[in-house]
């Protein structure tokens, strides 16, 4: 059944293929390989691949709405960044005793605000398990309760679209101001360790990547099974013929309250990945541009392909490394040729590019 | 007695769910009852007052000129829009009003629409799958596959319309006509006992029309088929009994013949 699986999903399968190999690659070039030879990979590298990653994740779970359920969601970085929120207080809460002000209840921000006690849901936040539910069940129970709202009313297309955008917006706003106790515009910060793992020693950063490779593989698996069941044939029919679905006794609202809510709690998970990697979570990462680059970023690899998404997300985010460490100034210019670009040229992206020559040999 | 008071049945919301098909009684004859009906759009009546009757079984023509409130009058009876006024029953227990799109669909009522509309990206054989009877809910698409009973259906319908040579292809790929053809399919897959069908036959050639026409005539019986047509042809050749709507409201009703011959159609139709 797996052979046959990969056969009919080529470039899902190069595209596990690659990620196991970096996954064998990477830890041996960065821990087994000294660090004057030149096959040395440094552990900054490891990060930076590391935080691609998350954004691959992040990119599918957008596909997965957008893709394939026509829904175009605007705020998606708003679900990482409360995924990476949970975790960064988590990361706080382990910080203890070693604080600046070394208060081994209260994080550094709310000693400096003066603050006598922990609020209520900074509780249970020093437990990994709970954090980790908090990864996924704060992002997730946000989109149930706005999809919940907006598909129930029948908002759709570009309205839709505005108000995902108001969603992330007014998040940032939120996170921003001292008294929600998320630290304000600093956000959560000056991380030592997860699960007793020192974060910036080395096996910890290869360990960080190895588990985003492999949620980045589950993701994949897991959103290919959505598309390849009826489930994915039905928001398929949605997409493209909304009320002819309905006519037919499906409730159309409902799929995709489902497939949002999922997608976002995938979003959380690599958003909680991406912050232990990056070493801090700011009220910045809700920023709408950040949901507008994811957009790019997908529609850059080709939407409606899942592997399309996640590899444009990594080219992408290499070509911003790489062009913000030489004209800084001039990326966002870059970014907004390369949409212009893809929009003209490319309507289905890198993915239907390889498409388009494989059908034409 | 009152429901109360009956001790086999206590608590209501373990009985297992009624079939649609129970809660369908046609026993007093129509399959579709429409009393009174109006709506209005910013003023603009679209249906006034309408009252019409379809039996079980039968197979209704519906004609009348543009603006005439074909289309509204299948919007209400789908749950699309929601009159100001009046009733929709369909049979004497189902009361469409209360219900919305998807529960109309499932307590039987299968639409077509005007333009034709498939899912262009699916495959024929999926499209029909898609529209197959069966449990609509999110989970049950995510976790199973589709019944014996189902993939006869879909097979038997594959073989109705004549799709069978195309089950692969594309949605998107066939001609107009056989858009038209898969959407009917569609309807069929879906185990309804009330089929509407606005403009079935737009866009088919000949041999076509006549082959529709061939299916509608085995479907009533077994079916009740309302069409809504502009193909005066086609409706002659397949109607028993024909409604003529205008200005919302119902203005002739009888045969073929005698709705032809009335002099109220002929003004309407060739103008005052």
């Amino acid at each position: 059944m797996i052979t046959r699986w990969l056969m009919n999903d080529r470039g899902g399968a190069v595209m596990l293929g690659v990620l196991l190999l970096a996954a064998l690659v990477v830890p041996l070039a960065n821990l087994g390989i000294g660090a004057d030879s030149p096959l040395h990979v440094s552990t900054y590298t490891v990060t930076l691949l590391g935080k691609y990653l998350c954004y691959a994740v992040l990119a599918l779970a957008l596909d997965l709405v957008w893709g394939y359920c026509g829904v175009l969601s605007l705020g998606h970085g708003a679900f990482f960044a409360l995924g990476g929120y949970a975790m960064g207080m988590y990361l706080m809460r382990q910080i203890g005793e070693r604080g600046v002000y070394g208060n081994p209840l209260l994080p550094d921000f709310m000693v400096f605000l003066n603050w006598e006690r922990l609020p209520w849901y900074w509780h249970g936040f020093d437990m990994f398990w709970f954090a980790l539910v908090m990864v996924a069940l704060a992002p997730g129970l946000l989109a149930f309760v706005f999809g919940w709202l907006a598909f129930r009313s029948r908002v759709t297309g570009v309205y839709l679209s505005i108000i995902t955008q108001a969603l992330t917006y007014a998040l940032m706003l939120a996170f921003f101001r001292n008294e929600m106790g998320f630290g304000g515009n600093n956000g959560l910060t000056d991380f030592k360790d997860l699960l007793g793992f020192d974060l910036q020693a080395d096996a910890t950063r290869v360990s960080l990547f190895l588990a985003s490779a492999a949620l980045l593989a589950i993701a994949y698996v897991a959103c290919r099974h959505i598309t390849g069941s009826r489930l994915g044939r039905v928001v398929v029919a949605v997409r493209d013929a909304e009320n002819r679905a309905r006519f037919l006794g499906y409730r159309v609202e409902n799929y995709k309250l489902w497939v949002f809510t999922f997608s976002a709690v995938l979003a959380g998970l690599a958003g909680a990945l991406y912050v232990p990697q990056v070493g801090i979570i700011n009220p910045s990462e809700f920023q709408p541009l950040n949901s507008i680059e994811l957009v790019i970023w997908v529609a850059v690899g080709g939407r409606g392909t899942l592997w399309g998404a996640a590899a444009g997300a990594v080219l992408v985010n290499y070509a911003k490394t790489s062009f913000t460490a030489v004209l800084p100034e001039v990326w966002l210019f870059a970014l907004g040729a390369l949409f212009v670009l893809t929009t003209l040229l490319l309507p289905r992206g890198l993915a239907g590019l390889l498409r388009n020559r494989g059908e034409a040999r | 007695m009152t429901p109360l008071l009956r001790r086999d049945r206590v608590f209501d919301f373990l009985a297992p769910p009624l079939p649609p098909d129970a809660l369908l009684d046609t026993r007093h004859g129509p399959i579709l009852y429409l009393e009174d009906i109006s709506v209005s759009f910013d003023g603009f009546k679209a249906l006034d007052d309408l009252s019409l009757y379809i039996d079980d079984g039968e197979l209704r023509c519906i004609i009348g000129p543009n603006g005439a409130g074909k289309t509204t009058m299948m919007d209400v009876i789908t749950g699309r829009t929601r009159p100001d006024t009046g009733s929709a029953w369909f049979g004497s227990r189902v009361d469409l009003l209360r219900l919305d799109e998807p529960a109309i669909a499932g307590a039987g009522i299968g639409r077509k629409f005007q333009k034709p509309t498939v899912f262009e990206k699916l495959s024929v054989v999926q499209n029909l799958e898609l529209a197959c009877h069966g449990d609509k809910a999110v989970w049950r698409t995510l976790l199973a596959a589709l019944d014996a009973d189902q993939r006869a259906t879909v097979a038997g319908v594959l073989d109705t319309i004549g799709l069978a040579g195309h089950a692969h292809r594309e949605a998107g790929a066939l001609s107009h006509g056989q858009k038209q053809w898969l959407e009917i399919g569609m309807l069929l897959t879906q185990r309804p006992r009330l089929l509407l069908l606005d403009e079935p036959v737009a866009g088919m050639t000949q041999e076509e029309i006549e082959r529709t026409a061939e299916l509608f005539r085995a479907l009533a019986g077994a079916h009740s088929v309302v069409v809504v047509e502009h193909d005066m042809e086609f409706v002659r050749s397949i109607a028993n009994k024909v409604t003529v709507l205008h200005e919302g409201r119902v203005l002739v009703e009888g045969d073929m013949q005698a709705v032809q011959n009335d002099p109220r159609v002929i003004e309407v139709y060739l103008g005052e």
